[in-house]
């Protein structure tokens, strides 16, 4: 038996497009995706709050699809595409989401908001009206301990539905 | 918490895989949607020493549908399950059972084969793999095995895997055209471990149960054919009517144990009442 030294890296060279960037950096083997973010990129928008795969704080998207950052190792993206909420926030694809959450006091303290919004994000992109119950269920891997749950599941399903509305023939 | 150092390696081919994982022997551990496994090692509760990231091999993936079997690569994600046409018309049990796999962002990252590897008894997938008479495909260096579903399952997160061997892919049979399931879970939130979970396949004539294979999770120690339970509803015409009988099947399957905030009474309880759920929604499925 081989010792696993000789089998496996402790740091890995990866090539990984963040927010439209092309960004190459040798990681540790263990760091997981939101340490990445938040350490050597200096995006701090990706939160972290359980590390254990709950709370839902550390959502981005990868490959265009939700997932948690603590539960994806960094060299796992390698040759992936990853967007985190700076990179959605910019490019103006989470405005709707964005003013409506603020004009429904929807982010108290924030720390939940970015995985709340990537969330909705993924849920409203399907393009058509989810129920309430729908959009609660899809949220339920986010958690707010502000409790402000009603007044998210309001926003959400307020642009849910004028983005169903605007595409109706 | 982070997890403790670890090696990581991902394999360009199947072949090299299985060569990575003989050699680093009870050290190596497969990667492959890591939602479970990452978890775990985040809180510490293992520390492998090498990671091998078998997440991106095309040998892994695929679904097809011929001769009767429909087969699914180990890497079908449970999103698939829950999205794709093939398991929505013709496993519609798994399709269902997605829907309580975690949330959006776990079921998008997550693996069939994943799942049945980790063995967590308050999983959906290896209740219904069971309940389903599936078989698994398993290979390693030493070439290709198949085991029943039923035989996989030896313990609390424990299979029948032997050290470098990986779940290839999950071949089920053919439900026939008279089979119904029924699947139900009860969670203090959704997407949450199960406290109780049941996953069913019965053959119904009009409203009676000719045969059916109900499997528990969540309050099991492995996933395996509730047999008494199983036995004691077969021949019943439905709505079920002798409650004392099927109660007492449920304490011939299950001896849960006390867990904090939940005693074992109250899960067999619960376990009671969700059978009763999912079996007489049986004749609804039936009539419809």
């Amino acid at each position: 038996m081989k010792a696993v030294d000789a089998l496996g890296e402790a740091e890995i060279e990866i090539e990984v497009t963040i927010n439209g960037r092309t960004v190459r950096r040798r990681v540790k083997a263990r760091q997981h995706l939101a340490d990445f973010l938040r350490q050597e990129l200096e995006l701090t928008g990706t939160h972290l709050g359980c590390e254990h795969g709950v709370c839902g704080a550390c959502t981005v998207l990868i490959d265009g699809r939700t997932a948690r950052g603590c539960l994806t190792l960094a060299a796992q993206v390698s040759g992936r595409t990853v967007e985190t909420i700076e990179g959605l926030a910019e490019s103006g694809r989470l405005e709707e989401l964005q003013r409506e959450f603020i004009a429904r006091n929807a982010a108290q303290c924030g720390f939940c908001s970015s995985g709340m919004l990537l969330t909705a994000y993924e849920l409203v992109a399907r393009g058509r009206k989810p129920s309430r119950a729908e959009i609660r269920q899809y949220l339920s891997g986010n958690m707010c301990r502000c409790t402000g749950y009603h007044a998210i599941v309001d926003a959400v399903e307020a642009v849910a539905a004028r983005q169903a509305e605007g595409e109706r023939p | 918490m982070k997890a403790r150092n670890f090696r990581y390696v991902r394999p360009a081919s199947l072949q090299q895989a299985y060569r990575i994982l003989e050699e680093g022997g009870g050290d190596a551990v497969p990667l492959a949607g890591g939602q479970s496994l990452l978890a775990g090692l985040n809180m510490r509760l293992s520390a492998p020493k090498l990671l091998v990231d078998i997440g991106e091999l095309r040998e892994l993936g695929g679904q097809s549908h011929a001769g009767g079997v429909v087969r699914l690569g180990a890497l079908t994600r449970h999103r698939e399950l829950l999205e794709s046409e093939l398991t929505r018309t013709r496993l519609p049990l798994l399709a269902r059972a997605a829907e309580h796999i975690g949330h959006a962002a776990i079921r998008n990252r997550g693996t069939l084969g994943g799942s049945l590897a980790y063995a967590d008894p308050a999983a959906e997938l290896p209740a219904c793999c069971v309940a389903l008479g599936a078989t698994l495909v398993l290979g390693s260096n030493a070439g290709e095995r198949r085991v029943r579903a039923e035989d996989f399952f030896k313990g609390l997160f424990e299979t029948d895997l032997k050290p470098g061997e990986l779940i290839l892919a999950v071949e089920f049979p053919e439900r026939a055209a008279e089979e119904t399931i029924g699947f139900g879970e009860l969670a203090r939130r959704h997407g949450d471990f199960a406290l109780v979970g049941l996953a069913a396949v019965a053959t119904l004539v009009r409203d009676r149960i000719e045969r059916a294979r109900l499997v528990y999770f969540g309050c099991v120690e492995r996933a395996a054919l509730a047999r008494a339970v199983s036995a004691a509803v077969a021949g019943s015409s439905l709505p079920l009517t002798d409650q004392a009988a099927l109660a007492a099947a449920i304490r011939t399957d299950l001896s849960p144990n006390d867990t904090p905030g939940l005693r074992a009474d109250t899960k067999l309880h619960l376990a009671t009442v969700l059978t009763r759920r999912v079996v007489n929604a049986f004749a609804a499925r039936a009539a419809a």
